[in-house]
């Protein structure tokens, strides 16, 4: 149980009361030290993992229904079972490479409990006989790349990582790898080819995703941080333990960054699945709602790339599957709050503009798209749109992502709700991203588009002369 | 404009060699080159060229994708200022903004002294730290403009002490001793399975 305040040795992390499953050793200021892992059952989950068949293991994390943190929510265990049979060898490259805007749950993972997470990626390795191990972490990220690497050094040193891991069988190196500033290498085939030595730019798939021809062309496993740090618990507790949290469909806990006009901006762990939205803006245990005088305009549910939620989404729980239904995407955890002072067209653009900088190119919707999409955006704040600009922007994003797009239902204007996902007219879904913020703000508020525009026909045009 | 030197040629080696193939170390080497010359030089590029086996065209167009890289010589304190949507909402244009202003350059732009060079960034993950910046990838929380004057004071005074020169991250390297080392798979040469998977067959029929 908490304390319900900020840790000063970790700044944006409130210890609220609830389970704590991954950040249960935040409280201690060195809880990035080997000592201070092993004093508090670190590498515990491991000796127990080993002590049981790698099968065993598999079962376990696919009965515990471990979702993937990363975004897109697939259940951990289920694309472990997707490495092809008698294909050697394997690897697992732990995804660390967060860069999407809000989020920021496996950068504390990383700097403050970086034992956690070693273990469980070789809890991962044991269980599916993945034969290498490669840690790539966001090349923004000094402090978490410094403590990963102090880390590894001590754990190779103390027999925990290397050759015959704890005098088993067991052999995995694990190396650790920066990336240098890309947002799209956060993408797993993007990552595989970034860790090729090559410009992260995403593979095709289907028909062949990376557990069937990775790295090198080898199977391979992506993990998350998150996912990946949920491992030594679920060993330590068992699955049934596990699922005891949360609701049936999204059990155990989740990271989430809230961030934005609340009172008390932070991240926060928590009971995945039956916290809602409302709960976690305004409870007294997380954020304490919207800052003083001020009143809830829209949300971000799920990081840049999700479409937006309204007031009258609040009541909704923080599971995937009714927030897809709804028209959204928990994503990455990272809830952005807006009040009612924020310039829907600006708070627009500046998303539009993060897609814009960081699409990598390869397709044509996605490279033309998000810059037109970002130019026009940009004149309509500037105050020269042009009457047709609302419909230009609509057809744009229509190329990207054909047909309806996600968006919440609107009952004032008598809009239903479009389920998540988009499609796409591109390999990957950043280019259908940049459509989110484009769709949530001109259904609901078209008019701030247009006052914008009409203002501008309104400027007098003084002769100018001779 | 150098090549690495002996010493990090040395330590360019035993990257290589924790992977299955010489070219997955090239950002990691490209890193390496930045922390020695402060950017990445074109001679550098081709040194790292010839050390991983590929040409340097194909290492200058890894280079080229990432925005970290710097291909020219940039400030000792590059200052990255968040403006995306967490930042934005509570001032992070307005930071920059007033940093364009203190230091007389724009984003993009380095000073006439060559200490500092502003850059306008997309999310550096510390939302709920906002307005927040990077001086050299090291974070500063929410940066208030008075703030921001000290920050700058203390960088010309040497006092940030945490703060290295641009191009170093990590301060600690990993080091594997050789009898911990589990070794490298290659791709082509392992096509067993793992020693500790008990029964292959079983693994097989699952």
């Amino acid at each position: 149980m908490g304390v319900n305040s900020y840790l000063a040795h970790a700044p944006g992390y409130v210890d609220n009361e609830g389970p704590k499953i991954v950040t249960g050793r935040f409280v201690h200021e060195d809880s990035h030290t080997l000592a201070r892992s092993l004093a508090t059952g670190g590498y515990d989950g491991l000796k127990r993992a080993l002590e049981q068949s790698p099968t065993s293991i598999h079962d376990i994390v696919r009965d515990a229904t471990l979702l993937g943190r990363g975004g897109a929510g697939f259940p951990a265990g289920v694309k472990w079972g997707f490495c092809p049979p008698g294909v050697w060898p394997r690897y697992l490259v732990v995804n660390g490479d967060e860069s999407e805007p809000g989020t920021y749950k496996d950068r504390l993972l990383m700097q403050r409990d970086p034992h956690q997470l070693i273990e469980g990626s070789l809890i991962a390795c044991y269980a599916l006989g993945l034969s290498q191990c490669f840690l790539y972490v966001r090349g923004e990220m000094a402090l978490a790349q410094e403590r990963i690497a102090i880390a590894l050094n001590e754990a190779y040193d103390a027999g925990l990582v290397g050759t015959n891991i704890l005098g088993t069988d067991l052999s995995v190196d694990i190396v650790l790898h920066w990336g240098a500033g890309a947002y799209i290498v956060g993408e797993e085939t993007a990552l595989i080819e970034s860790l090729e030595g090559n410009r992260g730019m995403p593979r095709l798939k289907p028909p062949f995703f990376p557990a069937a021809i990775g790295l090198y062309g080898k199977p391979t496993i992506v993990n998350n941080v998150e996912t990946l740090a949920n491992l030594p618990w679920i060993i330590n507790n068992g699955a049934a333990a596990y699922k005891a949290f949360g609701s049936e469909t999204s059990p155990g806990t989740r990271m989430f960054a809230v961030s934005g006009h609340v009172k008390r901006p932070g991240v926060y762990e928590v009971e995945h699945g039956t916290t809602t939205f409302r709960e976690l803006l305004y409870g007294d245990n997380y954020c304490q709602g919207i800052r003083a005088g001020h009143e809830l305009k829209m949300f971000i549910p799920g990081g840049g790339s999700a479409p937006w939620f309204f007031p009258e989404q609040l009541d909704l729980p923080l599971e995937a599957r009714p927030v897809g239904a709804a028209g959204s995407m928990l994503g990455s955890g990272a809830i952005v709050v807006m009040d009612e002072t924020t310039d829907a067209v600006k708070a627009c653009l500046r998303v539009v503009r993060f897609f814009a900088r960081e699409s990598c190119g390869k397709c044509t919707p996605c490279r033309e798209g998000t810059s037109w999409e970002e130019t026009i955006l940009q004149r309509i704040h500037d105050g020269l749109g042009r009457p047709g600009d609302i419909d230009m922007l609509l057809d744009i994003a229509d190329n990207i992502s054909p047909g309806p797009y996600p968006t919440a239902a609107d009952e004032a204007n008598g809009l239903d709700a479009v389920p998540f996902p988009p499609k796409q007219t591109t390999i990957c879904p950043l280019g259908p991203s940049s459509v989110a913020p484009i769709t949530s703000a001109i259904r609901r508020f078209r008019h701030e588009f247009e006052a914008k525009i009409t203002a501008r026909e309104l400027i007098p045009v003084e002769a100018t002369g001779p | 404009m150098s090549r690495l030197s002996p010493e990090n040629v040395t330590i360019a080696e035993e990257i290589i060699a924790r992977y299955p193939r010489p070219k997955s170390a090239l950002i990691p080497l490209l890193h390496l080159a930045q922390e020695q010359d402060g950017h990445v030089a074109d001679d550098a590029m081709t040194h790292v060229a010839e050390l991983v086996g590929v040409t340097p065209a194909e290492v200058l167009g890894t280079c080229s994708f990432y925005e970290m890289f710097k291909r020219h010589e940039v400030g000792t304190y590059v200052v990255n200022v968040c403006t995306n949507i967490s930042c934005q909402l509570l001032g992070g244009e307005e930071l920059l903004h007033h940093a364009e202003t203190v230091l007389g350059v724009k984003a993009g732009g380095t000073t006439d002294d060559g200490l500092f060079t502003i850059e306008d960034v997309e999310c550096i993950a510390a939302c709920t730290e906002a307005p927040c910046l990077q001086v050299n990838y090291r974070y500063r929380y929410h940066v208030t403009n008075d703030d921001f004057d000290q920050l700058v004071d203390d960088l010309r005074a040497g006092r940030a002490t945490d703060v290295p020169e641009h191009g170093v991250l990590a301060t600690v390297r990993q080091r594997i001793a050789g009898d911990r080392l589990a070794g490298v798979v290659p791709p082509e040469v392992a096509t067993e399975a793992p020693v500790w998977l008990p029964d292959p067959a079983e693994e097989r029929a699952r």
